[in-house]
């Protein structure tokens, strides 16, 4: 506990603090970039280019081996695995362009043959005699433990830089993701910004395959985006949160795995990230499900509220048992069930307010069909008080003229 | 400076089509289409499903690859001129849970105006409100564009497009599955652009208001079978010729009824 406590503020070392820092930014720029590829549909894609990263991962790491004896050389391993990044996603675009296959087939099915491919390479580098090959674990789960500096730096600038790209192209990605067509009007080639946002997807996986391995770089593209959409309905400020979340779920992943030596950093990122997207879902005052529940009983009181009262006004007997209770609540009715004056009063107010209501429906059929609960709530609360005087003048007229 | 070679007519046009032809699997749907779209005019696009209606109007915008023809919009080609040009694609075409407001589609219109380190600032909202306000939405600007009816998605829609204000504006089915009065606003705000001196195409699908919106009208059945104004193109050997017999005698006497009958819309 304290040593999360010292990871988390900072004050493990400088090392610590610079890998912290570099798979926050990379988480960020994780969430940015996903945000816009799951609003693309196609958030399976950065799966296809994970899993496809392995086999450039492990021939990197033969060739770099048989030359120098050690295989572990960062660039050299990040530049094998974007070359086969690369050649699965061209795999998957050629699949699904010039066959009768979708995106989802096509990406199944590389995927699947190029981590095999990878995992073959793997037991081919177990028996080699070169140095460093328990270190390539670290690939598949992350590590951040052993990290050096100098590789969290160049993490971290590689994330930065990606995080400025998306950035600048951030409305271009909008306008393709929300509707390609009317983007290609307005002058963008949409063709080519399709492969931008896969390159930079790509670039996201291979950075990231250091800090959470190449399985579960999927979940830091997926998940802050989607838990950032439960608490907004704007494009830009969904992408920013996904950022800020992605960011939030690198710190107290990477801080967590720092407690103890050996722990994986990748599953704790992503745990990290799940509990976002959890309270995200039950506690978002917009779509989560407890603001559902809560909006859902509340609507329910109030229609039987309403119906409580409309029968108090005409004098009809009431059998619910939630009806009766809210009533009794409010002190409308005595416990044995008798109206007070007050419930009077708000019943002759229900039956005035329904008939408005029932005025306006009949009015402006239009409008009335797209009001939130229209009828339900107050009326003076939806529509404009020189609305509601005109609505009364109606009324009037129409009782005058019954008469 | 636009081609000597072309047609002043070509020149003046905001849109001409030159030999388009567009084919999906080795199957022409639009083809060796001319047509050379008048100046101030409100033309309709009329033929049977599947006649290549909206397809003519993608691939002349570039939203569709087309196998030959020419583009041309004020004599120049359209890459050049996108800004002239403003789209409304048909409703259906995206997806209404996208995380947007209103007032982001609308400003959507005006993304090409930004440069990356600007932020759509007052000036972008007031104009967005303008538009809003033009079509009869300025209350709902902040809506989730889910909550919308099909009507009023249309106009948010007719809203992006009016704030790019082009010169030639390109409609898709407008009048697909709106209610009467969202038709009626459309109409209106439609004949207020083309007032002020701006083009309109529009593909569209009811024959009985033909009369009463356009002026121009384009015949297209895979060919373009006719093309002039409504007066002289719109006429029963035209209909029949594009529809191929699909129209009975008695639609079509319908049809060419005179335009009193149908002055109360």
């Amino acid at each position: 506990m304290e040593t999360w406590w010292r990871a988390l503020t900072f004050s493990l070392g400088y090392n610590t603090s610079v890998v912290t820092l570099g798979a926050m930014l990379l988480a960020a720029a994780a969430g940015m970039v996903g945000a816009f590829v799951l609003l693309r549909k196609r958030a399976l894609v950065s799966d296809a280019i994970s899993h496809s990263t392995l086999p450039g991962l492990a021939l990197a790491f033969i060739l770099v081996g048989l030359a120098t004896g050690d295989g572990r050389l960062l660039p050299a391993l990040l530049l094998g695995a974007a070359a086969s990044a690369a050649l699965g996603l061209w795999a998957v675009q050629a699949i699904s362009a010039h066959t009768r296959l979708g995106e989802d087939a096509a990406i199944g099915a590389v995927l699947s043959s190029f981590f095999a491919f990878g995992v073959v390479l793997i037991t081919v580098i177990q028996s080699m005699a070169v140095a460093g090959q328990s270190g390539l674990t670290g690939y598949l789960v992350g590590a951040t433990a052993g990290m050096l500096a100098s590789e969290a730096k160049l993490i971290a600038a590689c994330a930065l830089g990606l995080l400025l790209a998306v950035m600048v192209l951030r409305r271009d990605l909008l306008l393709l993701c929300f509707d390609a067509d009317f983007a290609r009007t307005q002058g963008i080639n949409t063709w080519r910004l399709d492969l931008i946002m896969l390159l930079l997807l790509m670039a996201i996986v291979v950075v990231g395959l250091r800090v959470t391995g190449l399985i579960l770089i999927v979940a830091l593209t997926i998940i802050p985006p989607v838990a950032a959409r439960f608490w907004t309905d704007e494009p830009m400020r969904m992408v920013a949160l996904a950022a800020l979340l992605g960011a939030l779920a690198g710190y107290l992943g990477v801080t967590l795995s720092s407690v103890r030596e050996g722990l994986p950093t990748g599953p704790l990122i992503v745990l990290a990230a799940f509990l976002l997207f959890l309270v995200s879902f039950l506690v978002s005052p917009r779509r989560g499900v407890l603001a559902s529940l809560l909006a859902h009983r509340r609507l329910r009181s109030r229609v039987h509220l309403r119906q409580g009262l409309l029968s108090l006004g005409r004098d009809e007997p009431i059998f619910d048992d939630l009806t009766l209770a809210l009533l009794r609540r409010r002190g409308y009715i005595r416990r044995d069930g008798v109206p007070t004056e007050a419930g009077l009063a708000a019943a002759r107010d229900a039956e005035h307010e329904e008939k408005l209501w029932a005025l306006y429906r009949s009015r402006y059929p239009d409008d009335a069909l797209h009001r939130e609960h229209a009828g339900l709530v107050p009326i003076h609360e939806v529509l404009s008080p020189d609305a509601i005087m005109a609505l009364e003048a109606q009324l009037m007229g129409a009782g005058r003229a019954a008469r | 400076m636009p081609d000597a070679r072309l047609g002043k007519r070509v020149i003046a046009s905001p849109l001409a089509i030159q030999g388009l032809t567009v084919s999906y699997d080795h199957r022409p749907v639009v083809q060796s289409v001319d047509f050379v779209t008048p100046p101030g005019s409100m033309t309709a696009i009329i033929g049977p499903n599947g006649a290549g209606k909206s397809t003519l109007l993608k691939a002349a915008l570039g939203i569709t690859r087309r196998l030959t023809g020419e583009v041309r919009v004020f004599g120049h080609p359209l890459e050049q001129m996108t800004r002239h040009v403003a789209y409304v694609p048909q409703r259906n075409s995206v997806d209404w849970d996208f995380p947007a407001r209103v007032i982001d589609v609308v400003a959507m219109g005006l993304f090409r105006d930004l440069r990356w380190w600007q932020f759509g600032g007052r000036t972008q909202r007031r104009r967005a409100m303008e538009a809003l306000t033009r079509v009869g939405m300025e209350g709902f600007a902040e809506r989730q564009i889910g909550q919308l009816s099909g009507g009023q998605q249309q106009r948010v829609f007719l809203a992006r497009a009016l704030i790019q204000e082009a010169d030639l504006t390109i409609l898709d089915e407008p009048f697909a599955g709106v209610d009467a009065a969202t038709e009626t606003a459309i109409v209106e705000v439609l004949k207020s652009l083309r007032d002020e001196g701006r083009t309109l195409l529009c593909v569209h699908h009811d024959l009985a208001t033909v009369r009463g919106y356009f002026d121009h009208v384009l015949l297209l059945n895979v060919r373009s079978i006719a093309a002039g104004p409504v007066a002289e193109a719109f006429n029963e050997a035209n209909l029949q010729a594009t529809y191929g017999g699909r129209l009975s005698p008695l639609q079509l006497a319908r049809l060419m009824e005179p335009l009193a009958s149908e002055g109360g819309r």
